[in-house]
């Protein structure tokens, strides 16, 4: 072995800090959890293939029949249903942040990076920015296979564009839902189920699969409201997929269904986050 | 002039356990602090600490001169930390390991690359280097993390139980590498259970027990503080017990022969060293005794512990296997809910 002095010249550069630095933390967490990505490559597919399977399932078994707005078509319902698997495949991002976190937790390489001169909220970040680029990806190939199943849009690019950006946003702010989970609770596993079963009561509650319209008054003031129900309406608006004869609900972010995507997204986006930067500082040990 | 590593009075509880109950330590610049404990002792506590991974409920600590509260960011650029978990990434090349600990200590991506090549030489772990870390051995696992504690090399070294599950030859590999990075100037505080491994590496030594430490020292003040030497004779017959222990009693300093029957050993305190051993064999010889063993113990760090606490170290470890409850990352996080 060579002598340590020689390894003396190795020093910590002394201006460090600030925006510039901050940010390339971010990309060089955010360039590890890709790595593992692209080295665990079953996370990725599963994480594709149910989605996909939803598609499949909700467009032949209950697309016969569950009518939307006035038209018995069958494909009505197809092109209705997208923006709900959409935006329900994104939410699901969410236990894949909390499990990688509660992983690195569980290993002990939140500590190494804890005792790093990093920026504080890197570590997080880097891992939401992996997970986003996984949705994207898993959100490419849904859409896809949407195609294949019959599933048309009737606007114009931009629209749609604007349509997978809001889908994306919703996605990377639950990520930070899933974030402050893995640093509360103890094992991967833990996470990973703590990252979905609150999503199932918020993605049924919701217009995504049906018409909020035809449930009970509490239900339906719950559905308009829920943050879910926000992206989903506004997708169904830029794809063009809301069905003839659809009566939009009065409800305020029904009626202004992009913005109100927006704002909620990003009060999600600022809340989680502010909590999971300050339990990740606070030290979770 | 306070050491590379001072803290007084360091508090930490976790609910009703206080994980740290008034901790003082002082490691002077280029020397090893060894804290010696069982499990659950608070020994992991004091590491969180002292490397900003835990506030402190009271008490004050600095590292390198840097208050560890107030400056948190400031002391991690000093530090270097090895813990008990070895903290890399498994999915990554031992290479990408280094590489990215680099780049988190703000060293440009060419810089950082360089240094993980030097370290993967240093560290035996060259061919290894472009492996993902999943597929190495725990001693490989083990130099790697600490390699990547050496990244920047920080003037403190702070290792949590660095051998802990290592086979002896991998224990001892580690060892040389702690010991010359010592040598180059660098100050150690190192936690262990092993009570040789304190005596191998520490110029002084701490033994904690229930978050205090109950006694400090060198390795030799500790061993003289339980009383010295001792002969120790293991006889062929069972019959030649009760004379050989009147003889033993003849030569000890206050008679008192410790016998143990089963295995035919007696034990008696003594002072004289070497030339004793000499009178004694005589002595026994004359008297007709055939003995199967004979030497002249020095107290072990063991010994020490035990007169200290009342327990051996190790066996702790055993009786209480909720402790390890204070010392893992992942229990003391349940009680600081």
């Amino acid at each position: 072995m060579s002598t340590v002095s020689q390894a003396a010249e190795a020093r910590v550069p002394a201006v460090s800090g600030g925006f510039g630095s901050a940010v390339r933390d971010c990309l060089v967490v955010a360039r590890r959890n890709l790595v593992r990505m692209v080295r665990i490559p079953e996370v990725l597919i599963f994480g594709m293939i149910q989605p996909v399977m939803f598609v499949v399932l909700f467009t032949y078994v209950f697309g016969g029949s569950i009518q939307v707005g006035g038209s018995l078509s069958t494909s009505a319902y197809r092109e209705f249903l997208m923006a709900g698997i959409f935006a329900q495949t994104v939410t699901f991002a969410t236990a894949g942040a909390g499990a990688g976190i509660a992983e690195d937790m569980h290993k002990g390489l939140i500590d190494r990076f804890r005792s790093l001169p990093m920026a504080r909220g890197a570590v997080l970040t880097g891992r939401t920015l992996a997970d986003l680029v996984q949705t994207a990806l898993t959100l490419v190939v849904l859409a896809g296979v949407a195609l294949l199943v019959g599933w048309r849009v009737h606007t114009n690019a931009g629209k749609v564009l604007l349509g997978f950006l809001l889908l994306l946003l919703l996605g990377y702010a639950f990520s930070w839902i899933g974030a402050l989970i893995g640093l509360t609770v103890r094992t991967p596993e833990a996470a990973t189920s703590g990252g979905l079963i609150w999503l199932f009561p918020l993605t049924f509650i919701s217009n995504a699969f049906v018409d909020a319209n035809k449930m009970p008054t509490f239900l339906r003031h719950i559905a308009e409201w829920n943050p879910f129900s926000t992206t989903v309406q506004a997708c169904r608006e830029l794809f063009g997929n809301l069905p003839p004869g659809y009566r939009t609900p009065d409800a305020w972010p029904m009626q202004h269904p992009v913005l109100a995507s927006v704002l909620w997204s990003l009060v999600i986006l600022v809340l989680f986050r502010t909590l999971a930067v300050r339990k990740y500082r606070k030290g979770s040990a | 002039m306070p050491g590379a590593i001072h803290a007084e009075g360091l508090v930490k509880t976790f609910g009703d356990v206080r994980a740290l109950d008034g901790v003082d330590l002082d490691v002077p610049e280029g020397t090893v602090l060894g804290l010696l404990g069982p499990n659950g002792a608070g020994k992991t506590t004091a590491v969180r600490c002292l490397t900003t991974l835990l506030r402190p409920d009271s008490g004050h600590a600095t590292v390198a001169g840097i208050d560890v509260v107030k400056h948190p960011n400031q002391v991690r650029r000093s530090i270097g930390l090895s813990g008990q978990f070895a903290a890399v990434d498994e999915y990554l090349t031992g290479r990408e390991n280094l590489q990215m600990v680099g780049e988190l200590y703000q060293m440009k991506a060419k810089a950082a690359k360089a240094r993980a090549a030097e370290l993967l030489e240093r560290f035996h772990l060259a061919d290894a280097g472009d492996r993902t870390a999943k597929t190495y051995s725990g001693g490989m696992r083990r130099r790697l993390d600490l390699a990547a504690a050496l990244v920047v090399s920080p003037p403190v070294m702070f290792m949590d139980e660095p051998t802990t599950g290592l086979d002896p030859r991998n224990r001892q590999e580690l060892w040389d590498v702690i010991q010359e990075l010592v040598a180059g100037g660098t100050t150690l505080l190192l936690t262990t259970q092993y009570l040789e491994e304190a005596d191998h590496l520490a110029h002084d030594i701490c033994v904690v027990d229930h978050g205090r430490v109950i006694a400090r020292g060198t390795a030799d003040e500790l061993k003289a503080r339980t009383g010295g030497e001792r002969v120790e004779v293991v006889v062929h017959d069972r019959a030649h017990l009760a004379s050989g222990a009147e003889i033993l009693a003849a030569f000890g300093k206050g008679g008192q022969v410790t016998t143990e029957q089963h295995t035919r050993r007696l034990t008696v305190p003594v002072t004289g060293g070497a030339k004793l051993l000499a009178e004694v064999i005589r002595e026994l010889d004359a008297r007709g005794i055939e003995i199967d063993d004979i030497g002249l113990r020095r107290p072990t760090l063991d010994d020490v512990f035990l007169s200290l606490t009342g327990h051996r170290a190790e066996e702790e470890k055993k009786d209480e296997a909720g402790p390890e409850a204070e010392d893992s990352p992942k229990d003391t996080k349940e009680t600081s809910k």
